[in-house]
């Protein structure tokens, strides 16, 4: 078997209705794996969205992946951020710890060693912001289990090349 | 932009004229009355009533198959759309340019389970290349000219315009086709020079060279598959094609090998195996070509040239892969050609033609003639062939058995000729795909060779081929098996016939009758000619029902998870050569 890469894939789409339904329909489809995906307007001028998507495979799989990506009408560019350069991969996350007493320390303690925001607060919760690659997110959130976290918010990962080439 | 605003479906109507389509095939309903009223007060678009809205699609496809245009096809709402999905999941899978209008609730009704209501978009986005809902008058003319664009460039494909009622009857501006582009969708036609060259000095090299030309040659039209018998015989390769690749190259040039893959030739298929060099045109290394892929011609370089760069390395790793419209990398290397030509063809290109000839020897298409008072399916073509080449026929077919004895044992000598279910494997696909195949060629000869378990499967259209008058000729070989799902459940399944074989089938005389048309059966081998020639001869649509061999196996066969080499030539090999265990979880 051939090794298995993860890619981040930024995809330039006409933002038109049934855009994100034709992706997630090749991905699935064609059996791809979507390890996250985010999409949103970027450009509202001239109408166009930004999908990034993070996916595994095999080389092949990934070329086909990009392939199969440039073939849909309303995508204008396919670019395959881990193939071409340097670039910056980030994450938000929102986590809600429920505690009292010694966790509740704790737990500020970590967010504050991990720059997460208190975005609410009341006497028996917190509720924090963090922004990070997903390895950081995933620190954190094995340090706060056992503090009383209880649930978690993900964007999945947006990004960016690094540089002044544009995209 | 016309001045005055006009409505919904006369912008339809009138996109269509302008595009030049000169029929639809259709079938009416609540949804779409607006666009059967604007057909009515105009004179300029045909249209061909079917019986069911699957037989339109199919019909289109064998409109598009044999002209090189665009077939368009218009149904209603709900059941009308569904209907339409086989077709458009067949169009997609062979690459063949189709517009299909179906009709919507009205906007305010999208999503209120309302009366045949459908989410067309949502269920044909996976079965076409391409589809638009459109919700407001303002956009339709440009839809209605991208789908054109968008269906017939590139990779051709299906295309979904699917048309709120109440967007029909709303007044909107119109846009002639000459002022509407596509904002973004650019395929790329023109093959890069420096991999033309790369494949210029591999063909030069080439010891054992091999030409797979496929579908692509003949959806660039009959200039490329030109160009490509012109390479053909400059580069003095052996020439093998797909099965929807059949009359690119004239099945009577003597570099063409037969077609290849799983009912391909033994010369085709072994030739596959050995060569050095592969030259993919227009191809797309099939599951039905490829057999096994950790065996698939192991020793060979290839060169791929397609439209579609995700059919590029997808089940092959090619070593040079072109993306451009095949007749335009075609001209590049015919232009290159008599620069990289070598003095004199490399030493042993003689050996690799004696090879083929060994090959051929072998006589792959043999058949036992068997009984005396009993007619071989494979007899039959030959027969029909004999008897109506000169004729130039279009053929179409349906899918099993008789379709593969019917791409071994028809030659085509040009493109546009043979329109058949690849991809998909559509049974019922040919009894319409004639209807449009006669509807675009009214004088010509047009047979639809079917088994007798697909012509059941759209068997309605008879009744459209009735209203029209059109004189398409249906050769069923009548085994009463699924004769395929019967020779898989032989080889694989120990001969346990399990619900392949077809009680009560009907009296296909009768029942052309029943139609309007006229039918004949035949089970002696002395009688074929002349029920052949009663077919082709009797004015208007005939039905020929022939009684055939009911165990007769298609051979030659690459069996499922074998390679090229290891072909079963015929009975004599089936027990000698027993199917794997992994073979037997393929299809």
């Amino acid at each position: 078997m051939a090794d298995i890469e993860r890619h981040t894939i930024a995809v330039l789409v006409d933002n038109e209705p049934g855009i994100l339904a034709r992706v997630v329909g090749l991905f699935s489809g064609r059996g791809y794996n979507i390890d996250s995906l985010t999409v949103a307007e970027v450009d509202r001028a001239n109408n166009l969205s930004r999908i990034t998507v993070v996916t595994s495979g095999t080389r092949m799989i990934i070329e086909q992946i990009k392939a199969q990506l440039s073939r849909l009408v309303p995508v204008r560019k396919v670019r395959d951020l881990t193939d071409e350069g340097p670039f910056v991969e980030r994450e938000m996350a929102l986590f809600k710890v429920v505690g009292k007493g010694e966790h509740r320390i704790e737990a500020l303690r970590l967010a504050d060693i991990f720059r997460a925001r208190v975005i609410d607060s009341t006497i028996e919760s917190f509720v924090f912001e963090m922004t990070g690659a997903a390895e950081k997110l995933n620190a954190f959130i094995e340090l706060m289990e056992p503090l009383g976290l209880v649930e978690i918010s993900r964007t999945g990962a947006v990004a960016i090349a690094r540089g002044a080439g544009r995209f | 932009m016309s001045a005055e605003p006009i409505s919904g479906a006369d912008i339809v109507i009138k996109a269509l004229v302008d595009q030049g389509v000169d029929v639809v095939f259709g079938y009416p309903g609540g949804a779409v009355l607006p666009i059967y009223d604007s057909l009515f007060k105009q004179n300029s678009l045909r249209h061909i009533l079917v019986r069911q809205e699957g037989g339109a699609v199919h019909a289109a496809e064998g409109y598009a198959r044999s002209t090189g245009r665009v077939g368009v096809v218009l149904v209603t709402s709900g059941p009308g759309a569904t209907n339409a999905v086989t077709g458009l999941t067949d169009a997609l899978m062979d690459s063949v340019p189709v517009i299909c209008l179906t009709g919507q609730v009205p906007t305010h009704l999208i999503g209120n389970d309302a009366f045949q209501e459908a989410d067309t978009t949502g269920i044909t986005r996976p079965c076409t290349k391409h589809n638009y809902l459109v919700r407001d008058v303002a956009d339709l003319a440009r839809v209605m000219h991208e789908a054109f664009i968008i269906a017939k460039s590139g990779r051709p494909g299906p295309v979904v315009i699917d048309l709120p009622k109440d967007v029909l009857f709303a007044l909107g501006p119109y846009t002639p086709p000459e002022e509407i582009q596509h904002k973004s969708y650019r395929p790329q036609t023109r093959p890069d020079p420096a991999r033309i060259e790369e494949a210029l000095a591999l063909i030069a090299k080439a010891e054992r060279p091999l030409i797979y030309g496929g579908g692509g040659l003949i959806n660039s039209g009959p200039e490329a598959c030109a160009r490509f018998t012109e390479f053909v015989r400059l580069v003095d390769a052996p020439c093998t094609l797909t099965l929807m690749g059949l009359g690119a190259l004239p099945a009577s040039d003597p570099h063409f090998l037969g077609m290849v893959g799983m009912h391909g030739t033994y010369e085709a298929n072994h030739a596959m195996h050995d060569c050095d060099v592969m030259i993919a045109v227009g191809s797309r290394f099939d599951d039905r070509v490829t057999g096994r892929l950790n065996a698939f011609s192991p020793h060979s370089k290839k060169i791929h040239i397609d439209i579609d760069p995700s059919s590029i390395n997808k089940n092959v790793r090619v070593d040079v892969p072109i993306v451009a419209d095949c007749g335009e990398a075609l001209a590049a290397l015919l232009a290159g050609w008599p620069k990289a030509a070598p003095k004199r063809p490399p030493a042993k290109r003689a050996q690799w033609w004696e090879r083929i000839c060994e090959w051929r020897s072998r006589d792959c298409l043999r058949y036992d003639r068997g009984r005396k008072d009993v007619i071989k399916p494979q007899y039959a073509l030959e027969r029909l062939y004999a008897l109506t080449h000169e004729r130039d026929p279009f053929i179409t077919t349906e899918v099993g058995q008789h379709q593969m004895w019917a791409a071994q044992f028809f030659k085509f000598e040009a493109p546009y000729h043979w329109m058949t279910s690849g991809g998909l494997g559509t049974m019922g696909y040919g009894l319409p795909a004639a209807v449009g195949v006669q509807v675009a060629h009214p004088d010509a000869l047009v047979i639809d060779i079917a088994g007798e378990a697909s012509i059941l499967m759209n068997i309605q259209e008879m009744s459209t081929i009735c209203q029209y008058r059109l004189p398409v000729k249906v050769f069923i070989l009548n085994n009463q098996y699924m004769g395929m799902v019967r020779q898989w459940q032989e080889l694989l399944h120990g001969a346990r016939y399990s619900e392949s074989y077809t009680a009560a089938l009907p009296d296909f005389v009768k029942l052309a009758e029943a139609f309007g048309a006229n039918g004949r059966r035949v089970t002696d081998p002395a009688e074929l000619d002349d029920a052949i020639r009663y077919m082709i001869e009797t004015p208007g649509a005939v039905v020929l029902d022939v009684a055939v061999d009911e165990l007769e196996n298609c051979f030659p066969m690459i069996p499922s998870g074998a390679a090229h080499n290891e072909m079963l030539l015929g009975p004599e090999d089936e027990a000698t050569k027993p199917i794997s265990e992994e073979g037997m979880v393929l299809v």
